[in-house]
């Protein structure tokens, strides 16, 4: 069944009518993502043809709601706009709010994320490329054919990384990519997508990729400890970043001793965790895993 | 962007904290003269972006102009850290009855700002907080509610801090929120010997992401102290100069960071960090490479690219770009995978040029690379001519 997004998921596009927002929408219905309706104020009762599929767009995230039933919002929406609209959607009840917008203020997402999970909003996100249900369902920018339906649940703070992981486990497939964003300040956390993977029945094991800066992947270990009984794969970016520097993501710096991959993969492998020294050996360990647990997997 | 102490000092001026008279000099005479006009007895700061300036002798008290010379001409060109010390703050020292600590710093796992407040400043927080835990309080912030006179007393109370410096609690918050900063740190603040609470030094650090409305900043960033940094900025490219010898480039921070440690995994060390970004276009990919190649510590290049947004033939296209207007001398080691790979591998084998190799995964690109980087090395060193390598 999948976390977080399914078959049933019905989504909106905030920022669709702009040139991401529709690229993406069409990807997105061709992965066969039930996409109904996009938002755009200025733009409202107007519809958009794309691909032969005729996508309406409304004047808010609420009418968008009442008329579609849409339980997930995406959203490609400029940084300076990002907040009003991350706070409209969760005005409007929405459960799910993905963020796919990079360079956000961090005042900006501090004041959202609460403003969110007050009204049971789950954010993923920002700076992230959205999450994928392979076979079922595609919400942001992550691409959908390198991949194939399967029973690896995976959660990653980097887009890439995780294209990187699905296509080289192509062959044996995901239940939910999760890519919950690099910047400092996220809704969703590693430990959220552990718990939702622990909890789904057709996830058979995780794989987990974290990068410098912060201790969500220290923090992530000691749940995994006390909480998941699924095997769980690592892998962590950064050990040769040098102190200080900003490494393309927001959130990605070492601060003097803290942050670092090297405690990352500590913490982890105190867990119990097999973490991989590259992305290719990542990929081999949970082969050897699932080798392992005969049935599990065709 | 972290700032300098002195510009941190007048944020909080304008802001109303209480800080010492002072000025920013990069001469040892301009020293001189600013001791004369703050009253002749004062401390000269050097004015870097690092911690432990005092423990360098960075940090020095001088007891009249003539001695304010002396010690700045001694610290101007002080490397503390890596860091040349181009400019020093000449202040009007303060005659201080208690040091303290006061910071607002970013929660990153509560997703909160966090009030920092102890009675024993000074020294690094870190260490208090290693050593006395008790001593430092840590005071989570509601984005919503901010620092009313009720939470900066709360802020004081458990930081054991007089209740004297609510005010300046509060206005440290107006520099955080303001100001989008993610840290603003008074270390110490201090209360002195006649009762005023006055910020003795300040360290603020400014979220990149804010730039947009906070225009005046481009006239405070120096961000482009290395050339080939400076160049990427204005060309929006994510790029870190890094000491090794092996240039990486590739798409999306994550695979970028994770390029570096499979190259460094393979022997080799990394030169650079470079990120084209999602669905780069060849342009960004061709200016990209430019930069790398221009970076003298660069021994062999790699190039690595999963394409998701991102199509491998633009890529391609970009290299194929790059390489019309500059003359390849090192070799370059290209990984593509995903959106359009083959087409883009078609036509890095079209180009057929003797230093352009392809590789079918990551693990063996970097290989190549880092082997590359090496024989470079060796033949470089092998040979009375440089140029023949």
């Amino acid at each position: 069944m999948a976390i977080f997004l399914t078959k049933d998921s019905k989504v909106i596009v905030q920022g669709m009518t702009g040139a991401e927002g529709m690229k993406h929408t069409r990807r997105m219905l061709a992965a066969g993502t039930d996409v109904v309706g996009g938002v755009n104020p200025r733009k409202a009762g107007t519809r958009a043809d794309i691909d032969g599929r005729t996508v309406p767009v409304f004047g808010s995230v609420r009418e968008a709601i009442d008329t579609t039933g849409a339980d997930v919002s995406v959203l490609f929406v400029p940084p300076p706009h990002a907040k009003a609209a991350v706070t409209e959607a969760a005005d409007a009840r929405i459960p799910l709010a993905v963020v796919i917008t990079e360079g956000i203020p961090v005042h900006d997402a501090v004041a959202f994320q609460a403003y969110a999970r007050a009204r049971a909003t789950r954010v993923i996100g920002p700076n992230c490329p959205g999450l994928i249900s392979p076979g079922q369902s595609n919400a942001g920018i992550i691409p959908a054919d390198i991949t194939k339906p399967g029973r690896i649940g995976l959660v990653s703070k980097s887009g890439t990384l995780t294209y990187q992981l699905m296509y080289e486990l192509r062959d044996v497939g995901f239940s939910t990519c999760v890519g919950i964003g690099g910047d400092p300040v996220i809704g969703t956390t590693h430990i959220d997508a552990l718990a939702a993977f622990e909890d789904d029945s057709e996830t058979d094991l995780i794989v987990m990729i974290g990068e410098i800066g912060g201790d969500a992947e220290e923090r992530a270990a000691r749940y995994i400890a006390d909480h998941v009984t699924k095997p769980v794969v690592g892998y962590i970016a950064g050990f040769t970043a040098p102190e200080g520097r900003t490494m393309g993501h927001a959130g990605a710096i070492v601060s003097g001793s803290s942050g670092t991959a090297a405690a990352k993969k500590a913490a982890l492998e105190a867990a119990g965790v097999s973490v991989g020294a590259t992305p290719t050996e990542t990929a081999g360990l949970v082969l050897a895993l699932l080798a392992e647990r005969p049935g599990n997997l065709a | 962007m972290d700032l300098y102490e002195h510009q941190a000092r007048e944020l909080l001026h304008e802001n109303g904290v209480l800080v010492p008279r002072a000025e920013v000099v990069d001469t040892a005479e301009a020293a001189r003269a600013a001791a004369e006009r703050l009253g002749g007895r004062v401390v000269i700061k050097a004015q870097v972006k690092t911690g432990g300036r005092g423990k360098a002798g960075g940090v020095k008290l001088a007891d009249d102009p003539a001695a304010a010379e002396l010690t700045a001409r001694r610290i101007l060109g002080m490397d503390i850290k890596g860091h040349t010390v181009h400019r020093v703050m000449v202040a009007e020292p303060v005659e201080v009855e208690r040091e303290m600590y006061l910071g607002f710093t970013l929660d990153r796992a509560a997703g909160r700002f966090l009030a920092i407040a102890s009675a024993e400043g000074g020294m690094e927080i870190e260490e208090v907080a290693a050593r006395r835990p008790e001593a430092v309080a840590r005071i989570a912030v509601d984005p919503a509610e901010g620092v009313t006179e009720a939470k900066a007393a709360e802020i004081a109370v458990a930081g054991g801090l007089p209740r004297e410096t609510t005010g300046t609690i509060r206005r440290l918050w107006t520099v955080l929120t303001a100001h989008d900063a993610l840290l603003v740190e008074v270390n110490p603040l201090v209360v002195t010997r006649d009762g005023s609470i006055v910020a003795l030094d300040g360290k603020v650090t400014l979220d990149d992401n804010a730039r947009f409305r906070q225009p005046s900043w481009d006239a405070a960033d120096d961000r482009a102290r290395d050339p080939l940094e400076a160049r990427a900025a204005a060309a929006g490219i994510g790029y870190v100069k890094l000491d090794g010898e092996v240039g990486v480039i590739g798409n999306g921070a994550g695979l970028v960071m994770s390029t570096l440690d499979v190259v460094a995994g393979c022997g080799a060390r990394p030169a650079d960090f470079l990120d084209i970004g999602g669905g780069a276009s060849a342009q960004v990919m061709a200016d990209g490479l430019s930069l790398v190649l221009d970076d003298p510590d660069v021994r062999s290049v790699l190039v690595n690219v999963f394409g998701g947004i991102t199509a491998c033939d633009a890529v391609a296209d970009g290299i194929v770009r790059a390489l019309d207007t500059v003359a390849l001398t090192k070799p370059l080691v290209v990984r593509l995978d995903g959106n359009n790979a083959a087409r883009g591998r078609a036509i890095l084998g079209q180009l057929a040029h003797p230093l352009v190799h392809q590789a079918d995964t990551m693990d063996g690109a970097a290989a190549r690379a880092a082997e590359l980087a090496g024989s470079a090395a060796s033949s470089a060193t092998g040979t009375s001519d440089p140029s023949a390598a």
